[in-house]
């Protein structure tokens, strides 16, 4: 078990082939593309309506799940797929945390239940790193000291990479107005913003 | 959150059977419904997602009317050419709105029905009519720095949060409607009514019915519009006072004027007030601030949010100026401050407001 802090850190920096598998991330399973259901069930409770199935591609991976239609997306990357890259934070739209793409484009696993994202693409912090190498973004916040306690970070990653994707990191007026979902309670929001933008330029 | 059962309707017409029975709520981008269920303030016990309905998705501005569906989400539309050149107001009413995170969920039909922020209508516990008609109303006297001044009644004073339902009410919007019973047009400013003795109905909306598309008719205006925010930061916060305007100038002199509020009503709020304050007129700092005045004359403070009464006029006036074309308020502000140097821009003068409210 890694402590805390080593675990929020080394959450937004792993790289893909951490010795940490998650269990759907299993290697001795089938075919990297071909999709396999989940060996945990979903367990609605006793008056509830029955589960539905999911089908959702996470990091390239194909996943098909049944869920309780009340889970959101943030759970089942969390509590089904053990990818806790993802942070829990207000888990009300708020804070920026719990950042995902979907399709390619960011948004609040928080406020997205899991039974809406059928037959899309998930990206998460998780799979950022390529062979081994982290991405841009990931090396900048390590280079600049765009972290203290490291909570936040996965998410402010995650929507730095879209926000640069989208072309707007222009200046850093506009990262501030463009990573405003994602708050750090440390306060490293300087050095984030430095990080940010040593990536665009490189670009 | 409560059990609900899930369903993604392949077709408009089967969406609206299903939204219309009883229990049923429909999703659209989720950051509002998502967010109220698991806070189990709302309690649907069918979701009805129409998140199949694709054709929702689509907006076109490059015609007569601009045609928005009701799925588009907000930061695609928010990035549109058009709108960026213009129709600015309706550019920055959804570009100043939320998070990218959120814009690029939150759908343009879903925003405009979005629910208050009201702390106690969110609580699940106060003393709220919203949330349970007849329980009263907590934010009466309670913690209401943020409520209403205009539009509230002895039931409610919940603010209407939307910024983007705001620059709509500025400009001649149409929302298209489809329900069991068919489909229907309104004027996008009959959609909200306001609280009254039953603040738990907020829309003229009937059951089942939903809003499949917004229509605004383009106008010249939409070049001189703007719309202001005023937050308490600088970002991702939602409106203490807002404030749209789109005029319609014949040389310096105004033919056609636009003004709705945010972050001060019930709802949507039109001021033909201080639109009359406007028209025929040529703008200066005097004119606008006017029209702000007049905005609020009907107004009626709570104990702790008094100084709407003077953030709200100013942000009216503010944005006449910078709808108008910042020329005039710029000449001005250099007279003021070679006269007056340590006269204090007006949103300054606000932020001391809010730390020391009388």
């Amino acid at each position: 078990m890694d402590t805390p802090d080593a675990s929020r850190s080394a959450d937004a920096l792993r790289p893909s082939d951490d010795p940490h598998p998650a269990p759907a991330q299993d290697p001795t399973a089938p075919g990297p593309r071909a999709a396999r259901p989940e060996a945990e069930t979903a367990a609605p409770g006793p008056d509830g309506p029955a589960a539905l199935p999911v089908r959702l591609t996470v990091n390239g991976e194909p996943h098909e799940l049944s869920v309780d239609p009340r889970t959101t997306l943030l759970d089942l990357l969390r509590e089904r797929l053990g990818l806790t890259g993802t942070k829990v934070g207000c888990n009300q739209g708020t804070c920026g945390a719990c950042t995902v793409h979907l399709d390619g484009r960011r948004v609040l696993s928080c406020l997205t239940l899991a039974v809406t994202v059928s037959d899309r693409e998930v990206g998460t912090v998780e799979g950022l790193a390529a062979d081994g190498e982290l991405h841009p973004v990931q090396r900048a916040f390590v280079e600049h000291d765009a972290l203290q306690c490291g909570y936040c970070t996965p998410g402010q990653i995650m929507s730095a990479v879209a926000c640069i994707q989208e072309g707007h990191a222009g200046s850093d007026e506009e990262i501030r107005e463009y990573l405003s979902g994602n708050l750090c309670r440390c306060s490293a929001y300087p050095n984030i913003v430095t990080a940010v933008r040593a990536v665009a330029e490189e670009r | 959150m409560r059990h609900f059962t899930y369903t993604r309707p392949g077709s408009l017409e089967e969406a609206v059977r299903e939204a219309a029975e009883p229990g049923a709520a429909v999703l659209a981008g989720g950051t509002t419904l998502v967010d109220l269920m698991r806070l189990e303030v709302a309690r649907p016990r069918r979701l009805v997602d129409l998140g199949g309905l694709r054709e929702l998705r689509h907006f076109d501005t490059s015609g007569p009317v601009l045609r928005f569906g009701a799925l588009a989400p907000m930061a695609d539309v928010a990035e549109d050419p058009v709108l960026r050149d213009s129709y600015p107001a309706l550019a920055l009413s959804l570009r100043l709105a939320a998070s990218q995170q959120i814009r690029n969920a939150a759908t343009l039909g879903g925003n405009v029905l979005q629910r208050t922020r009201c702390g106690y209508f969110r609580d699940g516990v106060s003393p709220c009519n919203k949330r349970a008609p007849g329980s009263g109303c907590a934010a009466l006297d309670g913690v209401n720095r943020d409520h209403a001044v205009l539009g509230g009644s002895d039931s409610c004073v919940a603010v209407y949060p939307g910024d983007w339902g705001v620059a709509l009410a500025a400009f001649d919007t149409t929302v298209e409607l489809l329900s069991p019973q068919g489909r229907r047009t309104l004027p996008f400013t009959a959609l909200h009514r306001q609280p009254g003795q039953r603040p738990d109905q907020e829309t003229v909306l009937r059951p089942g019915e939903v809003i499949t598309s917004l229509s605004v008719r383009a106008t010249p205006a939409g070049r001189h519009s703007t719309y202001l925010k005023v937050r308490d930061r600088a970002s991702f916060a939602f409106a203490v006072a807002s404030a749209a305007v789109a005029l319609e100038l014949e040389g310096d002199r105004v033919l056609d004027a636009r003004v709705a509020l945010g972050g001060v009503a019930t709802r949507p709020w039109r001021s033909p007030e201080a639109e009359a304050e406007l028209v025929g007129h040529r703008i200066d700092p005097d004119r606008a601030r006017r029209a702000g005045e007049a905005a609020f004359a009907e107004a009626r403070p709570l104990r702790q949010n008094a100084v709407k009464l003077r953030l709200g006029p100013r942000t009216v006036a503010r944005a006449v100026l910078v709808a108008a074309g910042n020329a005039v308020e710029q000449r001005r502000a250099q007279q003021d401050a070679a006269a007056q140097p340590t006269a204090p821009a007006p949103e300054r003068e606000t932020r001391q407001n809010r730390r020391n409210p009388r």
